[in-house]
């Protein structure tokens, strides 16, 4: 290394290119790994295996499933008519529907990398158990009625759909897949690895700390309220001068932020990292990250088309609550 | 030839479409490329995940975008 190490700068170009290989190379074998094995199950044969299964059970499998499931919201309206008209339980769908974008492989990517692997298991446990609680609250209360009339009308077919059993096209296609992935997300990686990097260097020691500490009791619920709203288009440092303000409503704020932010989440949990480093607590910033994954106000609004406005609200309500309450335990345990 | 596209109307469901479009100018057919949005057509055709090529009735590829190439040779598998 031609820079001194103990500059500022030297440490900060450091910290951007180890965190950017290393996240390359997990992120390129995990997406690999999780798409060869999605092909084996694809959602018309989900909706075989979990078709009238029994509550609770139902929803371990569906949020199981869930986990190695992609998810476009472009597809939760079809999925969900699907799955209900072919006698999937509402509670084992909605588990289903929490479980695939929340448990997203590529946050716990980043998450392993960045933080190591007890940090991406708490956040994969975590979101299991939203998953499999909202599926069973929402099982347990019988609210069919509260799924928009049409729904029920829809006669489903059932096309035969493509049927890639070559091994040799399953690779390819895990291939192709992995590569598009890569390419779309790789630079918000990289911008928030860069972004981490200068505030690793240049912000100060418990900066944060002193803002939105442990203290703070609101910090968890103001961060997932925060995380609702940006989606995209809030500057990444929106979150750092919100949550550090001293102000108890941190967590909901950092939840508010997250659920409108999602599609730049592989950007955002690098930052997360050096807000972390900083004295972010760790459970605002889980709260955070599940926010911007589960919680996403362009899916809200596709859902709307399938549920009554009561159940959308039951839906968000539960989710919300999860997610904030995760914050705090975290916040609190750690 | 029936070609039909299945989204709804998210953004990799209109480049499904656009390139279905050219990959059936590039196999010099003039077919006409249906894009269909509507949820109940969607499920009626049996369809868990968007988007989907439907050629004939026949779903050629779901939820996933193949690239040019491979859509040229889908297209000319079904010309046949």
């Amino acid at each position: 290394m031609g820079i001194a190490k103990n500059s500022i700068f030297g440490e900060a170009l450091i910290f951007f290119i180890t965190d950017s290989i290393k996240i390359a190379i997990l992120l390129v074998a995990i997406i690999f790994f999780v798409s060869f094995l999605r092909s084996y199950l694809p959602p018309e044969k989900v909706k075989k295996v979990l078709a009238n299964r029994f509550e609770f059970v139902g929803n371990i499998l569906a949020t199981m499933i869930g986990i190695v499931t992609p998810f476009c919201s472009c597809s939760a309206v079809p999925l969900f008519i699907g799955f209900v008209e072919s006698g999937v339980p509402l509670g084992v769908t909605f588990s289903y529907l929490v479980s695939a974008p929340m448990v997203n492989e590529v946050a716990a990517v980043l998450l392993l990398g960045l933080f190591g692997w007890k940090i991406a298991l708490i956040y994969v446990v975590s979101g299991v158990v939203i998953a499999v609680v909202t599926g069973v609250i929402i099982g347990k209360f019988k609210l069919e009625g509260w799924v928009e009339d049409y729904v029920w009308k829809i006669k489903a077919g059932s096309t035969a759909v493509e049927d890639t059993k070559i091994l040799a096209q399953r690779i390819k296609e895990a291939r192709q897949y992995t590569f598009n992935l890569f390419k779309n997300i790789y630079p918000y990686v990289l911008l928030g690895v860069l972004l981490g990097a200068f505030i690793h260097g240049y912000a100060p020691e418990n900066f944060l700390a002193s803002l939105a500490g442990k203290g703070n009791i609101f910090a968890v619920p103001l961060a997932v309220l925060l995380g609702a709203f940006i989606h995209g288009y809030a500057p990444e440092n929106f979150l750092a001068s919100l949550a550090g303000k001293g102000n108890i409503f941190a967590v909901p704020l950092a939840v508010l932020i997250g659920v409108p932010l999602y599609s730049n989440a592989a950007g955002t949990i690098p930052i997360v990292k050096a807000l972390i480093e900083k004295g972010l607590p760790l459970g605002t910033a889980l709260a955070f990250m599940m926010a911007i994954t589960a919680l996403s106000l362009p899916e809200m609004i596709i859902l709307r088309k399938v549920l009554k406005p009561k159940l959308l609200s039951v839906y968000i309500a539960i989710l919300t609550v999860g997610v904030i309450f995760t914050g705090y335990l975290f916040n609190w345990v750690m | 030839m029936e070609i039909q596209v299945f989204g709804s109307g998210c953004p990799t469901c209109k480049k499904l479409y656009e390139m279905t479009k050219q990959a059936v100018l590039e196999n010099g057919l003039n077919f006409e490329v249906k894009h269909i949005t509507d949820v109940a057509e969607i499920v009626e055709m049996g369809l868990l995940r968007s988007p989907a090529l439907v050629i004939d009735n026949e779903i050629a590829v779901a939820g996933r975008v193949p690239s040019t190439e491979e859509l040229k040779e889908i297209i000319a598998r079904h010309n046949m």
